[in-house]
């Protein structure tokens, strides 16, 4: 098993016309998932790397039966085409796009919230690297030979942290169930917390790498949810320990204004609710693997 | 993106919120003849630079006659201004703000915030007015009100009263706090904002309530909706290499060590400074690439890099998942040949073998990494050694 994708789970690409997304997409269709559609508004009846393409998200999930989106539509127009995919009754939404105003994530998390829980959309992202189920199904833009198929789950604000831990685990011979990215963007469609959840209860997961970075409570949050909730291992780590305060570090989230918003306060706060805390990015995979040990 | 409290007078203003009479100045001269024009007898001039505590670091002087506010202007004008908020730089005072200084009975702080915890705009407010927040909330808490913002349907004029009650206002003065209250609402919504602070909005004694110092920033990523905002930017206000950096689509944060740092992805970029830190040494800058570097992108990020005289030697660190390695390494080559320090480069992810092979094609005395540790290691050494090699 994996969490939130796999290979049966049909997808589609809103903005599937567009040059980079095109050639995520087809990266995805030879990952081995199954994208059944594109939507691009006004393209609708035509086709894209042999798929349909359509002008509604109602409209493609009607004719395909997907319930998985990946979301690659400029910043302008992406908090609408979360809200369409939304409406539309997807069940999960991936949305990478980098550079969505903030006000508009929150409406969008608001407006999520009209749907009764059971049947509203999963977000995740966006300024995310996306999902992916190590072996089965890709549903974003990562490098897709660096993830072997195993049982640890990677929960990352970073994309290419993500990609780190990942090749540091190949390279000892660890597989992943699947990474989701969570984006660095101050509000995200899915925290650490919701991941961690689902992680828990997949019943391939062993162990959980949770991989932070400076800004936001997020880390703490989780960190105390696992104390509480889990019983696999969770493995730790927040870059930006030389973050100056106040500056922001590339990702819009990633600053630190207030009290336990610094990396060291963070690994403090995840050490004591007992997590395994990696003491630098080079030893993501070490410490996975020493964390594997506890429970075999 | 943040702007001058000038500016952050004029767009509130424009949401109801009222403020001092005011005029903008870049010279002497044209301090003294604002003075003229606005009329009273007593005027506030002050520097317009890009940070709190103006105050303390003789940023704002009161003047009684026109020559003294000729006179103020003249010694603030072209001065680098140092407050507990610019950081050693300071910031250089190219203009200042003419107001008629308006006598006040009270302060109050008000602020708005995008809190992300909540996901929320959340509103705060305290009795405690011209100290800074942190201030408040460790010397006051208890006089702190706080208000968060329904998304779906806004702020209501009912939050806005609770607040002015809860302030102590009498009844009059309610109505003119609920009017800059939801003003300022108004203007955070409307504009993309992502933090606007009163602080003070003052009472008068005619029960006047007037914003006395505004700051507002906005989230630049919504700034393609806000033209005529937009052109409110001012980059002297800014470090000059990040704003030629965002220029490229770089994102760069310039540090106080000696290892120049090339990196995609702002979590990764974070840890390698942070592993160059753990095998000693120290970054002299965060710089991401961002996504789909060009090799003309990474060019650029060498010129910035090196564009700082601390650096002792560069680490390339690229795990491709967007980006491709040989694009990247294209940019390395070009930017690597006659480059002046050492270069270690490490390259994984998508493309990998096609970038390696240029690397090594390329004939040049490129250090090449195998993986983070590897790399940090190798760039530290690298600067070690280059710095050895100075005369003393």
């Amino acid at each position: 098993m994996s969490i939130l994708i796999d290979e049966k789970t049909p997808v589609l690409v809103q903005g599937i016309t567009g040059e980079k997304a095109a050639f995520h997409a087809q990266a995805m269709i030879d990952y081995g998932t199954l994208v059944v559609g594109g939507v691009t508004p006004g393209k609708g009846g035509q086709r894209h790397l042999d798929r349909p393409v359509f002008d509604t998200v109602k409209d493609a999930v009607k004719a395909t039966g997907a319930q998985a989106s990946l979301v690659f539509v400029p910043p302008p127009y992406a908090a609408d085409a979360l809200m369409e995919a939304a409406d539309a009754g997807l069940r999960l939404i991936c949305v990478i796009t980098d550079g969505i105003p903030a006000q508009d994530m929150m409406r969008v998390k608001r407006y999520l919230m009209r749907y009764p829980k059971d049947s509203r959309s999963l977000l995740v992202g966006p300024n995310c690297a996306g999902i992916i189920s190590a072996g089965k199904a890709m549903l974003g833009i990562m490098p897709g030979n660096i993830y072997r198929r195993g049982n640890v789950g990677i929960v990352s604000r970073s994309g290419t942290l993500g990609y780190e831990a990942a090749a540091q685990m190949q390279a000892l011979g660890i597989g992943v169930t699947t990474s989701v990215g969570i984006g660095g963007d101050p509000i995200n469609g899915s925290s650490f917390l919701d991941h961690l959840a689902l992680f828990e209860r997949d019943p391939e997961t062993h162990a959980v790498v949770m991989i932070g970075e400076i800004g936001g409570p997020q880390e703490a949050e989780a960190a105390a949810w696992i104390q509480k909730n889990m019983s696999k291992p969770v493995v730790g780590y927040v870059a930006g320990l030389t973050a100056p305060k106040g500056r922001r570090m590339g990702h819009a989230g990633a600053i630190i204004s207030e009290q336990g918003d610094t990396a060291a306060e963070k690994a403090e706060i995840m050490r004591s609710y007992g997590l395994h805390v990696a003491p630098s990015a080079a030893e993501l995979g070490q410490t996975v693997a020493q964390a594997l040990r506890t429970i075999a | 993106m943040d702007i001058h409290e000038y500016q952050a007078k004029e767009l509130l203003a424009g949401f109801g919120v009222a403020v001092p009479r005011g005029s903008i100045a870049f010279s002497a001269e044209q301090a003294e003849f604002a003075a003229t024009q606005l009329g009273g007898s007593f005027w506030a001039v002050k520097a317009q630079i890009h940070s709190g505590g103006r105050g303390k670091a003789g940023g704002v002087r009161l003047c009684r006659t026109h020559h003294e506010v000729g006179a103020a202007a003249r010694d603030m004008l072209g001065r680098t201004l140092v407050t507990n908020q610019t950081g050693p730089a300071g910031k250089p005072v190219q203009r200042v703000y003419i107001e008629v200084a308006e006598p006040f009975e009270r302060e109050i702080y008000l602020g708005f915030v995008l809190d992300r915890k909540i996901q929320r705009i959340r509103v705060i407010a305290s009795a405690q007015g011209g100290m800074e927040i942190e201030e408040i909330a460790h010397s006051r808490p208890e006089s702190i009100l706080q208000i968060a913002v329904e998304p779906a349907v806004g702020m209501q004029p009912f939050q806005a009263r609770e607040l002015a009650f809860g302030l102590g206002l009498n009844i009059k003065q309610v109505g003119r706090a609920v009017t800059a209250i939801m003003g300022c609402y108004r203007a955070f919504r409307d504009l993309d904002a992502t933090m606007v602070e009163i602080n003070p909005l003052v009472v008068t004694a005619d029960d006047r309530v007037l914003a006395l110092d505004a700051k507002f920033s906005l989230d630049d990523n919504a700034l393609f909706r806000h033209a005529t905002v937009a052109e409110m930017r001012d980059l002297q206000q800014e470090d000059p290499r990040e704003a030629q950096a965002a220029q490229h689509g770089l994102n760069y944060v310039g540090l106080e060590g000696d290892i120049g740092c090339i990196i995609n992805g702002a979590g990764l970029a974070m840890a390698t400074m942070d592993m160059i830190k753990y095998a000693g040494g120290e970054p002299a800058n965060f710089l991401d690439v961002g996504g789909g570097a060009s090799p003309a992108r990474v060019a650029e990020a060498f010129r910035l890099v090196l564009s700082d005289r601390k650096v002792k030697a560069i680490l390339v660190n690229i795990f491709a998942g967007i980006n491709r390695c040989d694009w990247v390494a294209e940019g390395v080559v070009q930017a690597a040949a006659g480059l002046q320090v050492p270069l270690v480069v490490r390259l994984a992810g998508t493309n990998e073998e096609a970038g390696q092979k240029i690397i090594a094609n390329s004939a040049l005395p490129i250090i090449t990494a195998r993986d983070l540790a590897d790399a940090a290691a190798k760039a530290v050494a690298a600067a070690r050694g280059n710095s050895a090699k100075e005369p003393a």
